[in-house]
């Protein structure tokens, strides 16, 4: 992965900006949401109108009526804009019934289970390339228990681990280590090997000790890869603390609203759930991207070629 | 490197010895294995201060070598034996508890299994073939020693079934209700896997297809992909069980929108990898834009295509699995996982992950496998890795 191809090349124009797209194609979206909204509520709101013996309903009624369901095949956008609002602004952090409140303990578990599992990682990546034998017979499983569907196993973690007495935030933080634990192993992995021959030859030349290569060579050039795997990291540490919260039976967090939402068939509860998960992670991603930038420009990376080509 | 061989043999001898004397008031059997471990740790030691094994290729340290992993495999095979034919004598009933000899033992052939995977990886084959059987034996026999472990210590301690069944017990319960793993197996990956997986790599890369022609299409779908792709879209589970019903579509919904981004977003991303000079190439051939897009874009982005295909083996898994949490018939691989854990019965539970792990590191394999083959010409492939 060296850089050259892109530098050698001339600049011929200046890249043309991506907000005019992005906010189109997000409009978009938004129209096709509501086109949604309307096909799929339809049915159930002929089915109002003729149950209220309301025979000469027109288009205007229908699509209004459509869009103000209690509980909708597919809410429309506005309506699960209300009910965020309703549930974080109008309501008290304290209260069951907010969205924070349930966000804060989804977000709480998710950033632990990231911590711990961007530590795990690279306390991997720095054993594996300083060890042959643990390359060869680690790696291979590292990559291997991917493949094994821990969200599935997650509620029986749970269960387990209540059953010895561990309890509260640490058994959900546990699937999001395991999930978050591999994009930074892998990708740790790649970028400590970065360093070019001549560079770790240079240092060699200097009598460097295997710790100072480490501290003034590999570390930093690993800098990048260690972010782009960490906004991976971020994101999959959130989908595992809401699905560490489904089976412990619905009592607090995001995946608990999700799932208290389809026992009671409250479409815009769910919504707006997945809404506010939403935005959490990408505000995560976003910011783990600006820490990421921050600390590169402070060890001087030019950002324009590094970001997103850690894996 | 020498100093970590050197703490492994340490306490490969050390935990030998005190096997050895521990041993004698138990039985011969504990005592033998203690003895070989011992000798074997001994000629390991005295192997690490002949060589180094960083250096040198020449026939004697070859030699040496060879002896050493010889002897240290014989060691470890034999005290596994040992070690799993003592449990069952201490299961059987009026029989002593496994004491201070057991667990030295099975400290020093943990020990010496490490040293053989460390021996071993020094094997540095310039052969291909030699590379590649290494390559499979080292994670195996790695593999095999976690087994090992883990069968010992939950038999040994006495670990109840709830928290961790021993790897015998699963196999065990595997053999007993493969109707069951395998009418779960067809339900959750036959039916909901295969099928969203197909739907949503299918359209995903059909729609990068779609908007190759508009620039402007592309650089608005782009982000809000990779946005959407790092979205824990799992969520959408409950309604795609309200939307579509308990069985299998519905499951199949969900692994369409997971999958579909991660299709969409490395297609874009690989149709642009083509270099200037290659598509110049292209257009000194005066060849169109079909012919540009079969002949040079596609194959170009095979690479990228593949790691969407590999990501979305994994991802595709875990959304059926988690679709069937929100509910089913009574049946899935989800659906099994949830009640046997509600029952205690950890080993089905157990059986199950099995299937899946199996189920999706084929799966995974197959595609890399597929990958090999279609983009041999890719630098990644050609090196062998």
């Amino acid at each position: 992965m060296t850089t050259s191809p892109e530098e050698a090349r001339p600049v011929v124009k200046p890249k043309p900006g991506k907000a005019g797209p992005v906010m189109v194609v997000l409009l978009a979206l938004m129209m096709l949401w509501y086109v949604f909204t309307v096909i799929l509520n339809t049915p159930w709101q002929k089915d109002v109108f003729k149950r209220a013996d309301n025979k000469d309903w027109n288009m205007v009624e229908l699509v209004k009526g459509t869009m103000a369901q209690e509980r909708p095949v597919l809410p429309a956008p506005h309506q699960v804009a209300t009910e965020i609002y309703k549930t974080t602004v109008q309501k008290k952090i304290t209260s069951k019934r907010s969205l924070i409140y349930h966000s804060r303990i989804t977000l709480t578990t998710a950033l632990l289970g990231f911590l711990l599992g961007t530590l795990l990682g690279i306390a991997l990546a720095v054993a594996i390339i300083h060890n042959r034998a643990l390359d060869k017979s680690l790696m291979p499983w590292i990559i291997a228990s991917q493949t094994i569907p821990i969200l599935a196993i997650a509620p029986m973690i749970i269960v387990v681990l209540n059953a010895v007495g561990i309890q509260g935030l640490l058994p959900k933080a546990f699937i999001s280590t395991y999930l978050s634990f591999f994009p930074v192993a892998v990708g740790m992995v790649k970028g400590l090997r970065s360093p070019e021959s001549s560079h770790l030859d240079l240092l060699r030349t200097y009598n460097a000790s295997p710790s100072q290569i480490f501290w003034k060579l590999r570390l930093p050039s690993a800098l990048p890869y260690l972010f782009t795997s960490m906004k991976i990291a971020v994101a999959i540490a959130m989908v595992g603390a809401i699905v560490g919260e489904l089976p412990t039976g619905a009592v607090a967090g995001l995946g608990a609203r999700l799932l208290a939402g389809s026992y009671y068939g409250q479409t815009i509860q769910i919504w707006s759930a997945l809404i506010m998960a939403s935005i959490l992670a990408a505000l995560l991603v976003t910011l783990v991207g600006l820490v990421g930038a921050w600390v590169q420009a402070r060890f001087g990376f030019r950002e324009t070629q590094l970001s997103g080509k850690g894996i | 490197m020498k100093s970590l061989r050197g703490a492994l043999v340490l306490i490969a001898t050390v935990a030998a010895a005190i096997a050895l004397i521990a041993g004698l008031w138990i039985g011969p059997l504990i005592s033998v294995a203690a003895f070989i471990a011992l000798f074997v740790s001994c000629q390991c030691g005295f192997s690490l201060l002949r060589t180094d094994p960083m250096d040198a290729n020449s026939s004697v340290v070859w030699q040496d070598r060879a002896i050493v992993i010889a002897m240290l495999s014989f060691g470890t095979v034999f005290g596994s034996y040992v070690l799993l034919h003592q449990l069952g004598i201490f299961e059987s009933a009026d029989s002593p508890e496994p004491g201070f000899a057991f667990y030295s033992l099975v400290v020093s052939i943990w020990a010496l299994g490490w040293l053989l995977v460390e021996w071993l990886a020094d094997i540095d084959s310039r052969r291909g073939f030699v590379r590649r059987i290494l390559g499979v034996v080292i994670p195996v026999l790695f593999g095999a020693g976690l087994l090992m472990l883990w069968e010992v210590l939950t038999r040994a301690l006495d670990v109840p079934q709830v928290l961790l069944p021993s790897p015998s017990a699963i196999a065990e319960r595997f053999g007993n209700s493969l109707s069951v793993l395998w009418a779960d197996f067809k339900q959750t990956f036959l039916k909901a896997v295969l099928i969203g997986y197909a739907m949503g790599c299918g359209s995903g890369f059909l729609i990068a297809i779609l908007i190759d022609r508009s620039p402007f299409l592309q650089r608005g779908l782009l982000p809000v992909g990779n946005l959407v792709s790092a979205l824990p879209i799992v969520g959408i589970a409950p309604i795609m069980v309200m939307w579509f019903g308990f069985d299998w579509p519905s499951k199949a919904a969900v692994v369409v929108v997971m999958t579909f981004f991660p299709m969409l977003v490395n297609t874009i991303s690989g149709l642009a990898a083509s270099d200037h000079m290659q598509l110049d190439l292209m257009k000194t051939y005066a060849a169109n834009y079909w012919q540009n897009l079969f002949k040079l874009r596609l194959p170009q982005a095979a690479p990228f295509i593949f790691n969407a295909l590999k990501i979305n083996s994994t991802l595709a898994l875990i959304g059926a699995i988690v679709a069937e949490f929100f509910g089913t018939p009574i049946v899935g691989m989800g659906f099994r996982i949830s009640t046997e854990v509600g029952r205690m019965n950890v080993d089905m539970v157990w059986a199950e992950i099995a299937v899946a792990a199996v189920a999706g590191s084929c799966f995974y394999g197959l595609i890399a496998l597929i990958e090999r083959m279609l983009t041999f010409w890719h630098p990644s492939v050609r090196s062998g890795r």
